[in-house]
């Protein structure tokens, strides 16, 4: 995690930058990406035709020559500054202005490790494709990469690769399976029809997937081995941080639930479940999940919230001790946050993934209301509506939240009491 | 005579009970195991359902000539809506059975005047014969039919043929109208149990997809 | 005039169903029968197998039946019962070379295009009944090469043409850049968090028809509209794995497409001119995953050119001159009621607007939907054959320009065009949208 205690958590209120400036300067400036301390704000910006640059609080980026194309800037957790960008067809990934050594045809898929300090890229030259992490390319390409991850230690990287080319329309080859993951480049020995979304154990050292077996037998592996039930469907495993058993949704007889190292964990049975997450500090085991049809809710260890929203539920989290949960609850398309099962009031056009304070007493997040941008505290929105906000970042001692906004084109950095809210 | 009496006894007495219990069991049987069958595994249709689309629906199948399929289709529709009206009509307002049921019950209401009901019946018999020709004259419906088409067809023909034999009282009026009765019987009995139940079903089908088509798809379905 | 009518093969040979047979064992098929006629379906199926009367009055609404002298066994009852019900009535002794036959039936002769409904008193859904029977062959691993070989592609790459992720963003890339010719600070913005829309399409797009992503980003820029693509899978929004009866890809597919937009924070998803995929995404697939509806609102092509229209936001600088007409696809008509929203927008876009007949609701099928185009080569001429009506139909209005919102209509005509010789060409709605609108000025 982000050490956020050497932030500046007195400084009221700073004005950084002033967009409206850069619009000036510039032909044209794209959307602006605040650092995770607010302390910067940086935007591609067009310099010429087909020229492109980093603007990062409106300076520009020192780089010997002009970028063709620039996309996909995003700042990293520990706040570095990178850039997807080619100049003579080579695309390189761009940290803080500087230029990888390692030029590829083409990148994609920019992914960080949890502290940040790991950057990860999908990349392919002369039609191979592997992921590059630090600079460092696998040894190995293959003809197809999709579903790429990264350890949330950053040391590891993972792909779904296609082992065994495919001629057109070869459907029976392609049924006797022709794909399989690959570890930092490693494929397993054992082909599958397919593999998708995959997840690293706490360590990295183990990697599960999902997997098909034929047209209809579905089952998760872990490390190329398969489980030996076959499910009518399944999603994304995970691994348990403590135990380092694998949890993923599975689909049997009479509807979807959890499995655990390949046995049914729930007695209840939903009409969709997925999105599980477990918690280190609780154990607690909870999945979004679908009650019956268009009825959605959060179940914690099997027991479903007696709340349901017709719509969706979305990016639900566990408070840092693991004893509540936030998530995102819909209904007739307005957004709303719901704790542990009660919905704030307030009804949304868009609201993005609820924050915890350090000690869950408060949630946070940003929202999208009438058109206009701002943040809400248990419920209580803040008193200014923006053109844009940064979802909120609480200070370490949870009594004041980080607000990154731009209102009128001016990038402000304000930090907030939570009592004021 | 007597011979005939008690037979006419039991099938004007016990034997209807018997149907009616058939017929009512049976139908309420069908639409429940429908009904447990969406609980079990199709609750989404609930989800889907509109009383209002369901009703718009209905009402459109229900006029002659308010659908795309009755315009395209004349005789047939003719044919199909006569057929219906008789077969409901029949059974409640011929003067016969309408005497029928005060002498069992006591009470009663109007009939229809019987050169009406006769008219009605005969025209009934011809839809039924237009039925019949388009089984075997069209080639789209001809390569459709099977025995239990033909064999349906008969069930819901029979009581008109055998009343109108005994109005009329062509041979043995004794015969035919036994006859009567029995096949009467045996179309209440048949119709939970062969393709008559569209009867039970026409209205849920009509009423589903009419909701699919008004609420989910916001278009016409005739 | 009256058009020929073509003869064409009856037996025709696809690699995927033979050798799909011939691997076929009978648990398989037992095995398949048991999990979809079992377990999958329930009361719609049972009334409408118990409701249908075989009256025949469905025979009208088939192009197929219509287009080929009246061939009885092509009506839609006729369908059923050369499929759903041979399995129903001989189970238990059901042999590979019957699920070959019925997969036939099932995938290449019925687009599920539901004009049937229209002429059932009873409103039996049959294209749901062809549909179980898709499931059932999918299952069975029985089904056209080609449009298996597309759910393969939708299974591992998320779209219907094996583009892969690079080259979904190098095209993307590649049409701003041309785009900028035109406009000169023309966007095509690549994951754009909390934008208003998401614009989605089909793989065919990237792949064949880059110039609707082009002339799309036009639309977009004019109209300043605050709107993204995804960059990652899940941009495609089509779905072949719904046709071949593969529920579980379907699913997988959709999930992909709305968990992207639900990922981007998008108020809704815009999706270019297809009519397949509006299925997929509005009835179908969402419903296999539990969603009662789209959980992020879905707006198609049609309703988002009205909407721009109607809202001023795009105006037409002068009215396309050449005469038109307007084909109404079954998935956005029947499937959606857009109708009268794609007449206000060719009748704002065109001087001369011809209407075939009949229209809207009652239009006759292209006889390329319901993944029929997307079983290729072997089944076209079959497929041109079976829908001498719809050329008829065309022919009959004498329009230059066939305006078709939805991919696989378009390439369907084009076909039927081609073959019957009937002289027009094929557009969608954004092509002429493209050329009649007003454009920013260039400084």
């Amino acid at each position: 995690m982000t050490d956020k205690t050497n932030w500046d958590w007195e400084t009221k209120e700073k004005q950084i930058s002033d967009l409206n400036e850069w619009k000036s300067s510039y032909n044209w400036v794209e959307e602006p990406y605040a650092s995770p301390d607010g302390e910067k704000i940086a935007a591609i910006v067009n310099t010429d035709d087909m020229e492109f640059n980093v603007c990062e609080n409106s300076k520009a980026w020192e780089i010997e020559e002009p970028f063709e194309k620039a996309y996909s800037l995003r700042y990293s957790p520990d706040g570095r500054l990178i850039v997807l960008a080619a100049a003579d067809d080579e695309w390189k990934t761009v940290v803080d202005g500087k230029p990888w050594e390692t030029i590829f045809d083409f990148l994609w898929d920019l992914r960080f490790s949890k502290d940040g300090k790991a950057i990860a890229v999908a990349t392919q030259t002369d039609g191979e494709y592997c992921m590059a992490v630090n600079d460092v390319p696998w040894k190995d390409s293959y003809s197809f990469i999709t579903c790429m991850t990264l350890s949330d230690d950053g040391k590891n990287s993972g792909s779904v690769v296609q082992t065994i080319n495919l001629g057109q329309a070869e459907v029976f080859k392609f049924q006797k399976g022709a794909f399989s993951a690959a570890v930092n480049g490693v494929p397993w020995d054992t082909n599958f029809v397919n593999v998708w979304n995959m997840a690293f154990n706490a360590d990295g050292s183990k990697l599960a997937a999902e997997v098909r077996l034929n047209l209809y037998d579905y089952t998760i592996a872990v490390d190329g081995k398969a489980w030996n039930s076959i499910y009518g469907c399944v999603w994304e495993p995970i691994f348990h941080p403590n135990t380092n058993s694998v949890i993923a949704p599975v689909k049997v007889k009479d509807g979807w639930t959890l499995a655990q190292d390949d046995n049914i964990l729930w007695d209840s049975r939903f009409a969709q479940v997925w999105h599980q997450m477990v918690s280190r500090q609780s154990d607690k085991i909870a999945a979004i999940a679908a009650t019956s049809y268009g009825k959605w809710t959060v179940a914690v260890d099997g027991k479903p919230w007696d709340i349901t929203f017709g719509d969706m539920v979305t990016d639900a989290v566990f408070s840092p001790d693991g004893t509540q949960i936030a998530c995102i609850g819909t209904d007739s398309g307005k957004y709303t946050i719901c704790n542990d099962g009660k919905a704030w009031d307030i009804k949304c056009d868009m609201v993005w993934k609820p924050v915890f304070s350090p000690d869950g007493s408060k949630i946070a997040a940003k929202i999208d209301k009438n058109g206009k941008r701002t943040i809400a505290v248990n419920g209580k929105l803040w008193n200014k509506m923006c053109d844009e906000v940064w979802e909120p970042v609480f200070s370490p001692d949870g009594s004041k939240i980080l607000c990154r906004s731009v209102e009128d084109g001016k990038y402000y950095r304000r930090v907030i009491p939570v009592s004021e809210f | 005579m007597n011979s005939f009496n008690s037979i006419y006894n039991f099938v004007s007495g016990p034997l209807v009970w018997l149907a009616f219990i058939v017929f009512i069991g049976g139908s309420i049987y069908r639409i429940r195991n429908l009904i447990i069958l969406v609980n079990k595994k199709e609750r989404f249709i609930y989800t889907y359902m509109s009383l209002k689309y369901s009703l718009r629906s209905i009402s459109h199948w229900i006029v002659p000539f308010a659908t795309i399929s009755w315009r395209t289709r004349p005789v047939m529709t003719i044919t199909t809506f006569i057929f219906h009206a008789g077969l409901v009509i029949m059974p409640f307002f011929l003067s016969a059975h309408v005497i029928m049921f005060h002498n069992a019950w006591g009470f009663s209401w109007g009939s229809l005047p019987e050169g009406f009901t006769d008219a009605v019946t005969l025209i009934v018999i011809i839809c039924c014969v237009i039925f019949l020709l388009r089984r075997v004259a069209l080639r789209d419906v001809k390569f459709l039919t099977d025995a239990s088409d033909y064999a349906v067809l008969l069930i819901a023909a029979a009581p008109f043929i055998t009343g109108f034999l005994a109005y009329h009282n062509f041979g043995s009026y004794h015969f035919w109208i036994i006859l009567h009765i029995l096949s009467g019987e045996i179309m209440l009995v048949a119709i939970p149990f062969t393709k008559l139940r569209h009867m039970l079903y026409a209205v849920f089908t009509r009423a589903y997809i009419g909701s699919e088509f008004g609420k989910i798809r916001h278009a016409r379905d005739w | 005039m009256a058009l020929p009518y073509i003869e064409y093969e009856k037996n025709i040979i696809d690699e995927g169903l033979e050798t799909g047979m011939k691997n076929l064992t009978q648990e398989r098929i037992d095995k398949a029968l048991a999990k979809v006629l079992d377990g999958e379906t329930g009361a719609k199926l049972k009334a409408y197998v118990d409701t249908c009367v075989h009256c025949g009055l469905c025979s009208d609404a088939c192009h197929m039946y219509l287009s080929t002298k009246r061939d009885p066994t092509l009506t839609p009852a006729g369908k059923v019962k050369r499929s759903l019900s041979v399995l129903l009535e001989n189970r238990g002794n059901i042999t590979p070379e019957i699920i070959k036959k019925v997969s036939i039936v099932a995938s290449t002769e019925c687009n599920l295009c539901k004009r049937c409904v229209h002429y059932c008193p009873f409103g039996i859904d049959i294209a749901y009944m062809m549909s179980v029977v898709r499931r059932i062959c999918h299952l069975c691993g029985v089904t056209p090469l080609y449009i298996q070989d597309t759910a393969h592609s939708h299974a591992v790459t998320q779209n219907q043409m094996w583009v892969k992720e690079d080259e979904w963003i190098d095209t993307l890339q590649w049409q701003e850049e041309d785009a900028r010719e035109e406009i000169p600070d023309c966007r095509i913005p690549l994951d754009k968090e909390g934008a208003d829309f998401m614009y989605s399409v089909i793989g065919p797009e990237p792949k064949f028809l880059a110039q609707l992503l082009y002339q799309t980003a036009i639309i977009f820029n004019t109209a300043g509209l605050n709107w993204t693509m995804p960059s990652c899978p899940g941009w495609d929004n089509s779905d072949m794995a719904m046709f071949t009866g593969d529920s579980e890809i379907m699913g997988r597919n959709k999930r992909f497409h709305y968990e992207a937009a639900q990922r981007l924070k998008v108020k809704r998803i815009v999706m270019g001119e297809c009519g397949h995929a509006f299925r997929s995404v509005w009835d179908m697939g969402n419903r296999w995953l539990g969603w009662g509806m789209p959980p992020v609102p879905m707006v198609h092509a049609i309703e988002f050119y009205y909407d721009l229209l109607k809202s001023g936001k795009i105006k037409v600088k002068e009215k396309y001159k050449k005469s038109v007409t307007l084909h109404d696809p079954c998935n956005t008509i029947r499937g959606m009621g857009l109708h009268e929203k794609a007449r206000y927008v060719v009748n704002e876009l065109c001087e001369n607007f011809i209407e075939m007949h009949p229209n809207r609701e009652h239009n006759y099928c292209c006889n390329a939907g319901g993944g029929v185009i997307n079983c290729g080569p072997p089944f076209k001429k079959k497929r041109v054959a079976t829908n001498r009506i719809k050329a008829q139909q065309i022919a009959d209005t004498g329009a230059e320009i066939l305006i078709t919102p939805c991919h696989n209509c378009h390439s369907g005509m084009e076909d039927i065009i081609g073959d019957y010789g009937v002289g027009m060409h094929v557009k969608f709605i954004n092509d002429i949208m493209y050329e009649v609108m007003e454009k920013p000025e260039i400084e």
